[in-house]
Formats: structure tokens, C-alpha cells, sequence
């Protein structure tokens, strides 16, 4: 094992999309409890920075495994499959025409400050993505059809950007709000 | 000079060779000094059996300098040469403290960090601390009676580069090993977890004299977890003082008072503050105008305040102090993606939690009776205590995993004063990220590289940090170089920048130095501003990339003009430099349309040189020469839309 190795093998994970997360963050954690710089405070300088190495090696792993759109493209990538998240020509008419109902049902929500609204949309997108995280899923780990995975990845992009983009704006009204 | 040495993680230290270490909270106006004694983290008293160390240090004409109790005596009489709250300071240039001219000081602004002139000359904030560092290590070693092995030094959650850097520097200056920089939310939630053996998710709610930070944290076996931090630094108990002081001028009638009556107010309204901890009614008796009557007889009247504050009415007064807390609670439990039914426990730290509408609103918020278990004052020194010993590796059965994040994000200035995250906050420690960037002109050789701490969009909002350049960049095509930037955090929260051009390897490197810092009010109001002004900032941003895209089709334009000048008529030339030039002027406003606007009119003003060109090279392209320009231009919009779809 050494700093190089991939983020599955570091935690000894299967290199598959459905992953134990309860096994990711215990692995994570017997990981960071080896080489957490806490762990060398007194030794040398090339030890420290070593120990540094590792602990931030491990959080990022972790971060990225974590996180599931970050853990299918991290999935590609080793697959040697490329997002080519530019050729945006390749997302379908039909998705591109929904995620302009969606921008425009989040926009109107969002100038109108009608909160029930936005989380009303909030959780019907969440419905979506569950749903388009499973084909993701059955893409990635049953099918092994990575151009289509990397389709699902591509729509999830845009789908975890407009949620992000309804969360701030939840947040800007609870912020605002007394 | 390694005192000690671990050779491998986890093996045992010889028997009875206990490190001496000592965990020091080096507070605004109080510090204190703790550390393990049989199994037990203590608070060391001083001589006089006093626990507190007054933040306050007094430099003599004779050299001589006084810290604490010593040093307080003489606030009144000698101010200039007596500095307290030397914390606010750190890492601190003069124009980023508030207040600075109502302070008896003579500050000196020196390049990075102000300077306080004394009779023993200037002294930087780093010298200063380090003072009050000396006397807390020197009450260390008298108890332990032994040399320290290393001090863990706690900082406020909300610290930044700069005054985490000052606060290690004056550690260093003190001949102080510092075994790590530790949150002070952290250090309570240690504390407090190890006390009670707490499994689970726990919120801390640290409120100081001037500080508020919020941390939850994920306590679960032998980990203890950061999952976000947030706060608002400009909140503390001297705000509720302050309250108290304003109502009871309203209720007296006075307006213009003289600064000792007013001085003589608020330290009766701090007291009120404090007897209603306990009491349904504080009484608030002062006698006024009493020197001014004796100074010019006649003219100043004595009169008497004589008030009844209830508690009801202090829980009112205050109300909105108590809720800015319960919004920064809001906004680290969303971050940390969680809601307040799912904390387990509240532990309360900081004096002003002690008032009774604090621990109620707390308790409301959260549904749950806040835990205060532990002396609030003492809990912080008493957590790094703990930490410090773990650190130097003395077992005592426990072991534990300490994970902590960033308070603030960090981030590059990218084209048009924008700034690009590359460290979100809230990441786990130690962090490290890198960020492609290309160069924006043909033939640039060099890279102005501008790091900055916080959430706004705009370099102007948020802090600089550090600035270098990477230079020898071998000359290409704009958008042809790529430089990787890294971000590599610590486990002590300090950052390094490394710089490097990826087809040359060219490089640059800098740890950022505790040059620049933002004053606590300036984290606070950045964070709280990065969402009220959300909508402001989407619309700069749109101005911004508009003239920065300007930019772009100018530069584009002179390069084509330079090179193909030939395929055009002069009057052709004149018509497209006329409309440059009115771009130009619009770029300088601040009306994104009229830019616009000047944008498309240049573009079908170049429309037909453009088709020219273009047959100018395919005619090349057919005649099997290799054409630069096209190629060019693919890796141009590759990168950028690389780049589009990693963001």
C-alpha cells in the first residue's frame, strides 16, 4: 500500500458504486487513528510530513467515496472512461427542456420567497435523483455500461446543482426571515 | 532540540517517564493554564491561589515588564503602557481593528501586523502574547517543577490564518513547544466527552466575553469528530452589557454623560447582568455627576439613577443578541446537514452562558436542557489539558481521535476580481486540494497568484491572504499553460501554497505568513454577508464576467487586427478599432448591458474579417501547412470547459 494506491484499495473496499458506508467511515477511521499527525506530534520532520501526507490522502478518499456522485465519477475515471462532461450535445432534448421547468419552477419559488414552495420542490427533485441514483447504480455495478453511467453522472451534475441552488435559497430566506 | 521522541505511532512510553504538558487557553481578557495530575485535568492557580491570569500586560521605562494582576493595577494610571485584550490584535494590520482611535494606545502600522508603542519601544501582538505566555509557562514548570515537554494553545473556532500563525509565533517566542493549535470549541467538547463518555452528536455553544462559536460535533468511540463550525464573532457578553446600559439611560432620561459616569453605568449594568443569574430583580443605583459637581460646582447637578431591572424585561432588551446566536446554530446544523432534534446534548461554555434567557433559548431551540456540568470558564483549558497529554503520548487508558475542520473557505482570485473555492469550509484537517488554471494572454510568463479566506464571491469581500507570483512560464497561446495550484492545510489549520506549471514543471511555493488577517467582526460580518447579499453578489458576478469577457474579445481583436491587418479595407480598420474603443469605455462603467450591447456591435463589426480569416487559413490548412491558430484554439476551449464542468 502506498500513497498512490487507489481510493478503494486504501480503505480495502470493492471497487463498486454501492458501497457500505458504514464500513467506509470505520475503515476511514482506523485509517486516520494510524497516521493522524496527532499520532506524531514528537517525531521527525520527514515522519510529520509523511503522517500529513496520509491523513489528507484519507480525507480526501473518504470525501470523495463518500459523496455519491464524486464516487461514480471516481468509478469512471478508474475505468478509464473519461466524463467528457463537456459534450453537453449528449444530454438528451427531453432532459434539457425538464431541467428548464425545473430552473423556472426554483426561480419563481425563489423571487416570490415562497419557502413551502421551494421545499415542496426540494423534496420532488430528491425523488428523482434517488431514482436516477439507482440507475446510476445498476449502470455502474450490474450493466458495466459506463457511457450510460456516464450519462446518469452527467444529469445527476445538474441535478445536485439545481438542489444546491434550492438549498441556498432556503437558506437566504431563513437568513433573511427576523 | 527533541525532547522526547515517538519513533512509532501507539508504542508505549518507558514506565514513569510522565511528559510535563499543559494545555493553555489563551484568552481576550483572561488566560488559564491546566494540565493531567493523577488521571485529573486541573487548572493551575497562581501563587495567590488565583486560577485566572489577566490577559494584561504592563512594559515598565526600566525595561521591566508585568503580566496579569500586576499589570492590571496599572490600566487607569498608565493605559498607553498597559495592554489588554492584546488577542484582538493578532495577526491584525491597523485598519482591521475596530475602534482603534477610542484606544489608549499608540499603534504603529507596520507591514502586516499593527505595532503598540510603549516605553520599551514596539512591541508586535506576537511580543505581547508571548509575555503572557512566559508567565503561563513559567506557573507550569513551578507546579510540575520540570521543563515542559510542549503546551497545546487553544484559538477561537473562527481564527484565521494570520492570528492561528501570530498565536504559534508568540508560543515559539515564549520558548513554548506547541504540541497543536486546538479550536476552543473542540478542546470543551474533549472535556466534556471524556468526562461523561458522550456518544453521539453534541452541539457546543461557546459564548465569550466578544466571541460566539458554535461547533457540532460527532462523538462516537474513541473519535471525536468535527462536522461544522460557524459563529459570530462580533457577540459576546459585553453586548448584553451593553443592553443594559442603553435602557437604563432611556429610563433615567440622560443623554450626555461624562466618560467616568458612563464608565460608572456600565459597570453597574454588568453587575445587574450578573445579579439577575440568580435573581428575579437587579437594582441599578448610581450616583452621577458627582466630579463634575466637585470640578465646576454649580454647573452639573448630582443626580441619581435609582432603576429596578426584572428579568423579563433584560430577556427583551436582549432578545436579538440571543437570536443572532440561534441563527449561526441554524446555519452550521445545515451545513453539517442535520437538524436540531437530532443533537444529543448542548454543553454550554463561556461566562455569558450563565444568563438564564441564554440557557432557556438554548434549551427551546434544541427541546432539550442545555448541559452545563462543567465550569464554563475552565472547560476550554481543562479540554487541552487532556489533549496536550494524549499528544505527548502519556498513557492513561483513553486514546483518542481528534478531527477537526476549517472555519473559513479558502480560495483563488480568478480573472475579474471573482473568487474560485478551492478548500470549501468545514473540511476536515489536514486538507489539501489543486486547481488548474491557464494563462489569459499570448506569451504570458508569468502568474499572479492572490490567495483569500471566506465566502463571498468577490476578491473585494473576502480576506487576502497572501500574494506571489510564479514567473517563468515558458511563453505560449493563451489558455495553452497549465498551472497547478495545491492548497495544503495542516493539521493546525495553517496553509502552503505550491505553484507549478504542469508542462515545465516551473514551480512556486509559500507558507502564508502571518502578513494579513481579518479582525473577528470581519469573519463574523463575511460569513453573515455571504447570504444577505447573495442576490447583490450574483449581479456583480454577471457584471464582472461580462467585462471580463469583454476583455477577452478586446485582446482578441488587436491580436487578429496585428496579425491580419492586410485582409482589410483602411476604412474596414478604422470601423472595427471605433468600435473597440466605445467597449473600451463601456467596460470602465458598470452597465452590464450597455457592455453587452457594445460586445455584440464589435462582433458583427469584425464579422466579415473574421470569415476572411478563417478562409485565409483554411486556404493554409489546404496547402499542408500546420496551423498553429486552429490548434490553439481547441486547447483553449478545452481547458475552459474542463474547467466549466469540474465546477
Amino acid at each position: 500500500m502506498d500513497l498512490t494506491a487507489d481510493f478503494f484499495t486504501l480503505f480495502q473496499l470493492p471497487r463498486v458504486f454501492r458501497i457500505d458506508t458504514a464500513e467506509l467511515d470505520a475503515r476511514y477511521l482506523a485509517l486516520q487513528g494510524e497516521v493522524h499527525p496527532d499520532r506524531f506530534v514528537g517525531a521527525g520532520d520527514a515522519e510529520r510530513r509523511r503522517s500529513m501526507q496520509w491523513a489528507t490522502r484519507a480525507n480526501e478518499a473518504c470525501q470523495t467515496l463518500k459523496k455519491p456522485l464524486e464516487r461514480a465519477k471516481y468509478l469512471l475515471t478508474l475505468a478509464g472512461h473519461e466524463l467528457a462532461a463537456e459534450n453537453n450535445a449528449a444530454m438528451s432534448p427531453a432532459f434539457l427542456m425538464e431541467q428548464m421547468e425545473w430552473r423556472e419552477g426554483v426561480m419563481e419559488a425563489r423571487v416570490g420567497g415562497d419557502q413551502h414552495e421551494l421545499e415542496h420542490l426540494r423534496r420532488r427533485l430528491g425523488a428523482d435523483m434517488r431514482a436516477r441514483y439507482q440507475t446510476l447504480a445498476q449502470r455502474l455495478d450490474d450493466q458495466k455500461d459506463y457511457p450510460a453511467a456516464a450519462e446518469s453522472v452527467r444529469q445527476l451534475m445538474f441535478l445536485e446543482k439545481l438542489r444546491a441552488e434550492i438549498d441556498d435559497a432556503l437558506a437566504f430566506l431563513d437568513e433573511a426571515e427576523g | 532540540m527533541p525532547l522526547f521522541q515517538i519513533s512509532e505511532p501507539g508504542e508505549s512510553a518507558a514506565p514513569h517517564q510522565h511528559r510535563l504538558a499543559v494545555g493553555i487557553d489563551l484568552g481576550t481578557t483572561n488566560s488559564l493554564i491546566a494540565t493531567m495530575k493523577s488521571g485529573m485535568a486541573v487548572v493551575l492557580n497562581d501563587v495567590e491561589g488565583r486560577p485566572l491570569l489577566p490577559s494584561v500586560v504592563r512594559y515598565r521605562a526600566d525595561g521591566a515588564v508585568e503580566v496579569g494582576y500586576a499589570a492590571m493595577r496599572w490600566r487607569a494610571i498608565d493605559p498607553r503602557n498597559t495592554v489588554a485584550s492584546v488577542k484582538r490584535f493578532m495577526g491584525r494590520g491597523r485598519q482591521d481593528i475596530a475602534h482603534v482611535e477610542s484606544m489608549p494606545y499608540d499603534f504603529v502600522d507596520a507591514p502586516g501586523m499593527v505595532r503598540v508603542k510603549t516605553c520599551a519601544g514596539e512591541k508586535s501582538p506576537v511580543e505581547i502574547s508571548a509575555e503572557i505566555l512566559n508567565v503561563a509557562r513559567a506557573r507550569a514548570e513551578a507546579h510540575l517543577g520540570g521543563e515542559l515537554v510542549g503546551a497545546v494553545i487553544t484559538v477561537p473556532a473562527y481564527f484565521d490564518e494570520a492570528q492561528r500563525q501570530a498565536t504559534k509565533d508568540a508560543a515559539k517566542l515564549a520558548g513554548i513547544n506547541v504540541l497543536r493549535l486546538l479550536n476552543e470549541p473542540t478542546a470543551a467538547a474533549i472535556a466534556y466527552g471524556l468526562d461523561n463518555a458522550a456518544e453521539g452528536i453534541y452541539a457546543v455553544y461557546d459564548l465569550g466575553g466578544g466571541t460566539f462559536d458554535i461547533s457540532i460535533l460527532k462523538l462516537s468511540k474513541g473519535v471525536f469528530e468535527v462536522l461544522a463550525t460557524g459563529g459570530d464573532s462580533a457577540l459576546g457578553g459585553d453586548d448584553f452589557d451593553q443592553r443594559i446600559f442603553c435602557w437604563a439611560l432611556e429610563e433615567a432620561g440622560l443623554s450626555r454623560l461624562s466618560p467616568e459616569d458612563a464608565q460608572l453605568i456600565m459597570t453597574r449594568a454588568r453587575e445587574a447582568k450578573e445579579f439577575l443569574s440568580h435573581h428575579e430583580k437587579a437594582p441599578i443605583t448610581v450616583k452621577l455627576g458627582r466630579r463634575a459637581a466637585a470640578d465646576h460646582a454649580g454647573e452639573t447637578p448630582e443626580t441619581t439613577i435609582d432603576l429596578t431591572l426584572d428579568a423579563e424585561t433584560f430577556t427583551d432588551i436582549s432578545r436579538n443578541l440571543v437570536d443572532k446566536t440561534l441563527k449561526a446554530i441554524k446555519k452550521s446544523l445545515r451545513d453539517a446537514g442535520l437538524q436540531a432534534e437530532d443533537i444529543k446534548g448542548v454543553v454550554m461554555v463561556g461566562g455569558a452562558t450563565r444568563m438564564p434567557q441564554v440557557q432557556r433559548a438554548v434549551a427551546e431551540f434544541f427541546g432539550r436542557e442545555p448541559l452545563n456540568n462543567l465550569d464554563p470558564d475552565k472547560v476550554v483549558a481543562l479540554g487541552a489539558a487532556i489533549q496536550a497529554n494524549l499528544l505527548v503520548g502519556n498513557k492513561t487508558g483513553d486514546d483518542w481521535l481528534l478531527l477537526d475542520v476549517i472555519p473559513l473557505s479558502l480560495g483563488l482570485e480568478t480573472m475579474g476580481g471573482l473568487v474560485e473555492k478551492v478548500i470549501p469550509r468545514n473540511s476536515t484537517i489536514p486538507s489539501a486540494r489543486a486547481q488548474e488554471f491557464t494563462t489569459f494572454r499570448d506569451g504570458q510568463t508569468a502568474m499572479s497568484i492572490h490567495v483569500l479566506q471566506g465566502e463571498r464571491e468577490l476578491v473585494s469581500d473576502c480576506r487576502s491572504l497572501a500574494r506571489f507570483e510564479l514567473r517563468g512560464i515558458p511563453p505560449m497561446v493563451a489558455g495553452a499553460a497549465r498551472i497547478r495550484i495545491t492548497f495544503q492545510v495542516d493539521a493546525d489549520g495553517l496553509l502552503a501554497v505550491t505553484a507549478q506549471e504542469q508542462t515545465t514543471g516551473v514551480e512556486a511555493h509559500i507558507s502564508v505568513k502571518p502578513s494579513y488577517g481579518l479582525s473577528d467582526d470581519e469573519i463574523a460580518a463575511m460569513l453573515k454577508n455571504s447570504l444577505a447579499h447573495a442576490k447583490d453578489d450574483a449581479l456583480r458576478r454577471a457584471l464582472k464576467e461580462e467585462q471580463v469577457e469583454a476583455q477577452r474579445l478586446i485582446e482578441a481583436t488587436q491580436a487578429a487586427l496585428k496579425e491580419d491587418a492586410h485582409l482589410l479595407e483602411a476604412q474596414e480598420i478604422a470601423a472595427i478599432e471605433a468600435a473597440v474603443t466605445r467597449l473600451q469605455t463601456h467596460i470602465l462603467g458598470d452597465n452590464r448591458r450597455q457592455i453587452a450591447l457594445a460586445m455584440d456591435d464589435l462582433a458583427f463589426a469584425t464579422q466579415e474579417f473574421a470569415h476572411r480569416r478563417m478562409d485565409q487559413s483554411v486556404k493554409r490548412a489546404l496547402a499542408g501547412r500546420k496551423i498553429d491558430e486552429l490548434s490553439d484554439l481547441d486547447d483553449h476551449l478545452h481547458t475552459r470547459t474542463e474547467k466549466e464542468a469540474r465546477s
